[in-house]
C-alpha cells in the first residue's frame, strides 16, 4: 500500500480474524488464495523495503473484480516481494499462468534471428505491429512502494541510459511535468502519451502517486521505439511501427533493450531478473518476458465465427480492442498478441503471434471468399 | 463536552495513564485492555535525503503546499506518530491533487489523534491559514452544545426547503480513515453502534452496514437522500480513505430519519440532524441531545471522543477542527443571488454558498446551500447562532428586492467572539 508499513506492527495488537478482508464476494487470482493462516503466517513479515502483505494485497481487497474478468488482485512492492511472500504469490502465479510452478524455470531468449518468418504479414489486414515489455531496475522499489526520491533515481537513471544511444535509437526524453503544450499534442497525435492511471487497479496500489514527478517518455527520432519511465513499472520497453513486419519489430525491440541494459549493468543497476520468475515486474501477469506481442488486424468475418474464440486459445493468442486491455473492438479490428507471459521466451511467445496471425488472415480470406475454414482451424499449441 | 478523562487523556498517551484512574474502576478494566503495543515510532525508511524526497510543489496551490518548507520538511520527514504515521501518509493527497487557481484546498490530513501533535511545525500553520489566523498554540476553543441559548431559529418557510447541522466525531485511540487497518475500522463500527443501539425516544433507530444492506434498504435509503456511496474524490481517495471499502462502513437513522450517523466514511463517525423546513432550532435542539446520548454511551463503555481544547474535536481535516460543524439550510433567493452584493454581503455575515448537491456542487434553479464559513475558534452554539441571524438577514433582503427595496451591505461580524 502506498501508506508505508510503518504500523505493520501496529496492526500485530489486533487478532487476524479482526484484521483479515472480508473477501467473500471477490473475483480475483488473490481472493481465490488468500486464507485466514495463509494471512497469519504473512502479517508480521515485511520485505527489507518494508513492503507488508497488506500492502501486497490492498488492491485485491479494493477491487473486488468482475463476474468474467479475473484480476491478479496483488502486487509487489519491490524484488523480494515474490520471495517473502511466495505463499502467496506461487498459488496467484500457478492459477494465472497456466499451472507455472514453483519449481519450473523460465526461458528467456532475446535472439532476434531465432525468430522464423514475421515479415511476411499481409499489411491489408495487418495494420500495425508492435511489442512491448517492462522492466525494473534492480535495487529500487517498484511503483506501489518507491519513494519520490527512489522514483526521481530511476528516471535519472534511464535518461541517462537513453540518452546514450545512437544509431536508429537516438532519441529524446519528454518528462511529464514539464512537457509544453506543443510537445504533448505531438505526443498524442502519435498515440505516445501516457496519462495518468485512472484504472481502480492501479490506483488502489498506489502507482499513481506524486504524479507526475519522474514520469516521462523517451523515443526515437524514428517514432518507432518508446519507452515510458514510471507509470505502472520503472520502464516499459515499446517497438511498433505501422503494417505487418513483425520481424523488423522485434529485431529492433531485442536489439534496443540489450543495449540499454549493458548500459544500467555498467552503473551497477541491472534489471531484476531470476531463472524462476525471469524479469521481475510490478504486477504478476507480467512475470517471465513481460511481452505482449501484437498486431491490429483486421478480422470482421473471422471475428464473427462461432469458433473464433477457441482459435485464439488454441493459438496461445488473445484479442482486446484497439485502445488496449478492457476496450472494445472498432469495425471490425482487432489487437491480437500472445496469451503467454511465463514458460516460454520471448521468440517463443512473438513467433506465436507471427504464426497465429498469419494463419487467421488466410482464414479470414477464405471466409471471404465464401469458404470454410474447419480444416484449417489448428490443434492446441 | 469533554468529561474528566480529556484531561487525562489528551496528554501524551502513556503507562502512567493507570495512576490517574482508580484502578478499581470498570473503566480502568478496559483503559488496561486497550493499552496498546505500539511499534517503533522513528522507524521510518530513510534511503535518500530529505532533498532527494521533497515534493515538488511548484504548480501546487494548497494549504500544505504553501507552508511545506524544504526545511519543514526535512525536520518532520523521518519523524511518525506512536502508531507509525508519517509525514509522506499525511501530506500525499495534498502532493497528488495540486489544486485549483481559485479554491484552495487543504492537502493533508491526519492518521490518528497525535498527528497534530507530532507534525505541528505543519499542521500549525495550515490551520492557521484555514481558519483565519487561530494559533492552536495560544488560543483555546470553545465547546457549546446548549440548544437553549439559541435565539430565533424558526425560519419563513416561503424561503428556507429544508435545515440541517451536521459534525463529525473520532473515537480517541482509534488510527483515522487514511490510516486505519481493517481492525481498527471495524471497531469503530463496533463502538458507535453499540452506542446508538441505546438511543431512546425520537431517537430510536437502525443501523445499516454497507456490506449487509439489502437492495431495497438501499433503494430506501437513496430516495431518503441518507446513502453515501465510496468516495469518488481525489482528494480523498489519494488519502487512502476509501480502502476496503465498504467494510466497516454503514448508515444509521433513527425511525424519524431526523438523525442519521455516517460510519467510517470521511471520519470515524459524521453525525447529521436535519429536516424540511425552517425549524433549525429543533434541529440544533436534537444535534445537541443526540450527541450528547452518544456520548454518554460511548463513555459507559470505556471510550471517548477525540478532543483537545486547542483544536476541539479533532477529525481527520485540519478544515473540519474546532466544531467540525456545518449548519446550514437550503433556501430559495432567486432576487438575492443575482445581486452582485451577495457574495460580499455572504462574506461579511461569515457564511459561504453551495449548491444543493453539497461541496463542490452547483446551484439549482437560484436554491442555495448557505452555510457557516468557520469550524474552530467560536462555539457550536455561536456558529448556528450566526447563520441563523445570516440567514435570517438573507430572508429580509430577498423581502426588500421583492418590494423594490434596496439593500445594505452588512459590516463584517468579527471571527473570534
Amino acid at each position: 500500500m502506498p501508506f508505508g508499513n510503518t504500523h505493520n506492527n501496529f496492526k500485530m495488537n489486533y487478532k487476524v480474524e479482526e484484521e483479515f478482508p472480508e473477501l467473500s464476494k471477490h473475483n480475483n487470482h488473490m481472493a481465490k488464495v488468500l486464507t485466514k493462516d495463509m494471512y497469519a503466517k504473512l502479517r508480521d513479515k515485511q520485505t527489507p523495503t518494508g513492503f507488508t502483505v497488506d500492502d501486497v494485497i490492498q488492491t485485491g481487497v479494493d477491487n473486488p473484480g468482475h463476474p468474467f474478468i479475473m484480476t491478479v488482485g496483488c502486487v509487489a512492492g519491490d524484488e523480494e516481494s515474490y520471495d517473502v511472500f511466495k505463499d502467496l504469490f506461487d498459488p496467484v502465479i500457478s492459477d494465472r499462468h497456466g499451472g507455472y510452478k514453483p519449481s519450473d524455470k523460465h526461458k528467456t531468449d532475446l535472439n532476434f534471428e531465432n525468430l522464423k518468418g514475421g515479415d511476411d504479414l499481409d499489411p491489408n489486414y495487418v495494420l500495425s505491429s508492435r511489442v512491448r515489455t517492462g522492466r525494473s531496475i534492480k535495487g529500487y522499489a517498484l511503483p506501489p512502494h518507491n519513494s519520490r526520491g527512489e522514483r526521481r533515481a530511476v528516471e535519472k537513471l534511464s535518461v541517462e541510459a537513453l540518452n546514450s544511444l545512437d544509431g536508429e535509437f537516438k532519441g529524446k526524453y519528454y518528462p511529464l511535468k514539464s512537457m509544453t503544450d506543443a510537445e504533448q499534442e505531438q505526443l498524442i497525435a502519435d498515440h505516445f502519451l501516457f496519462d495518468k492511471p485512472v484504472s481502480p487497479l492501479l490506483l488502489a496500489a498506489g502507482m499513481a502517486r506524486d504524479w507526475p514527478d519522474a514520469r516521462g517518455i523517451w523515443h526515437n527520432e524514428n517514432k518507432t521505439f518508446l519507452v515510458w519511465v514510471n507509470e505502472e513499472d520503472h520502464l516499459r520497453v515499446i517497438s511498433m511501427q505501422k503494417g505487418g513486419n513483425m520481424k523488423e519489430v522485434f529485431k529492433r525491440f531485442c536489439v534496443g533493450l540489450q543495449r540499454i541494459e549493458e548500459i544500467f549493468k555498467k552503473h551497477n543497476h541491472g534489471f531484476m531478473w531470476n531463472e524462476h520468475l525471469g524479469y521481475i515486474l510490478t504486477c504478476p501477469s507480467n512475470l517471465g518476458t513481460g511481452l505482449r506481442g501484437g498486431v491490429h488486424v483486421k478480422l470482421p468475418k473471422l471475428s464473427t465465427h462461432a469458433k473464433f474464440e477457441e482459435i485464439l486459445t488454441r493459438l496461445r493468442l488473445q484479442k482486446r480492442g484497439t485502445g488496449g486491455v478492457d476496450t472494445a473492438s472498432v469495425g471490425g479490428v482487432f489487437d491480437i498478441s500472445n496469451a503467454d507471459r511465463i514458460g516460454s521466451s520471448e521468440v517463443d511467445q512473438v513467433q506465436c503471434v507471427v504464426d497465429g496471425v498469419k494463419l487467421m488472415v488466410e482464414m479470414e480470406k477464405k471466409l471471404e471468399k465464401g469458404e470454410a475454414i474447419d480444416s484449417m482451424i489448428p490443434a492446441q499449441k | 463536552m469533554a468529561g474528566a478523562f480529556s484531561r487525562i487523556l489528551s496528554a501524551r498517551r502513556s503507562v502512567g495513564i493507570l495512576s490517574l484512574v482508580g484502578a478499581g474502576s470498570l473503566t480502568a478494566g478496559y483503559l488496561l485492555a486497550r493499552e496498546r503495543r505500539v511499534g517503533a515510532a522513528a522507524n521510518v525508511r530513510r534511503l535518500y535525503p530529505a532533498s532527494a524526497e521533497y515534493p515538488d510543489l511548484r504548480k501546487h496551490n494548497n494549504c500544505m503546499a504553501s507552508h511545506l518548507t524544504p526545511a519543514v520538511y526535512a525536520r518532520l520527514c523521518d519523524k511518525a506518530t506512536p502508531n507509525g504515521f508519517t509525514l509522506d501518509q499525511a501530506i500525499q493527497t495534498g502532493v497528488d491533487n495540486p489544486g485549483h487557481p481559485f479554491i484552495k484546498t487543504v492537502g493533508m490530513v491526519a492518521g490518528d489523534e497525535e498527528s497534530y501533535e507530532v507534525f505541528a511545525d505543519l499542521f500549525d500553520p495550515v490551520i492557521k491559514e484555514r481558519h483565519n489566523g487561530y494559533d492552536s498554540r495560544s488560543m483555546t476553543h470553545p465547546t457549546d452544545l446548549d440548544a437553549s441559548k439559541i435565539r430565533s431559529g424558526v425560519f419563513d418557510e416561503r424561503y428556507v426547503l429544508s435545515s440541517r447541522v451536521r459534525t463529525g466525531r473520532s473515537i480517541r485511540g482509534l488510527s483515522l480513515p487514511p490510516a486505519c487497518t481493517r481492525a481498527e475500522r471495524r471497531e469503530v463500527e463496533r463502538v458507535v453502534v453499540d452506542a446508538l443501539g441505546g438511543l431512546r425516544g425520537e431517537l430510536t433507530g437502525r443501523y445499516y452496514s454497507l456490506t449487509q444492506m439489502t437492495e431495497q434498504e438501499q433503494q430506501q435509503l437513496i430516495d431518503d437522500h441518507f446513502l453515501f456511496d465510496k468516495p469518488v474524490s481525489p482528494l480523498l481517495t489519494c488519502a487512502g480513505m476509501a480502502r476496503d471499502w465498504p467494510d466497516a462502513r454503514g448508515i444509521w437513522h433513527n425511525n424519524q430519519k431526523t438523525f442519521l450517523i455516517w460510519i467510517n466514511e470521511e471520519d470515524h463517525t459524521r453525525v447529521i440532524s436535519m429536516e424540511k423546513g425552517g425549524n433549525m432550532k429543533r434541529v440544533f435542539e436534537r444535534f445537541c441531545k443526540g450527541l450528547k446520548e452518544v456520548e454518554k454511551l460511548i463513555v459507559e463503555k470505556g471510550w471517548e471522543f477525540m478532543w483537545n481544547e486547542h483544536l476541539g474535536y479533532v477529525l481527520t481535516c485540519p478544515s473540519n477542527l474546532g466544531t467540525g460543524l456545518r449548519a446550514g439550510v437550503h433556501i430559495k433567493l432567486p432576487l438575492m443571488s443575482k445581486d452582485p452584493r451577495f457574495p460580499k454581503i455572504l462574506d461579511n455575515l461569515r457564511l459561504q454558498k453551495r449548491g444543493t448537491g453539497g461541496v463542490d456542487t452547483a446551484a439549482v434553479g437560484s436554491t442555495f446551500d448557505i452555510s457557516n464559513l468557520d469550524r474552530l475558534g467560536q462555539s457550536e452554539v455561536q456558529l448556528v447562532q450566526t447563520v441563523i441571524d445570516g440567514v435570517n438577514y438573507l430572508i429580509e433582503c430577498e423581502k426588500r428586492l421583492e418590494k423594490g427595496q434596496d439593500i445594505r451591505v452588512p459590516p463584517p461580524i468579527s471571527q473570534f467572539k
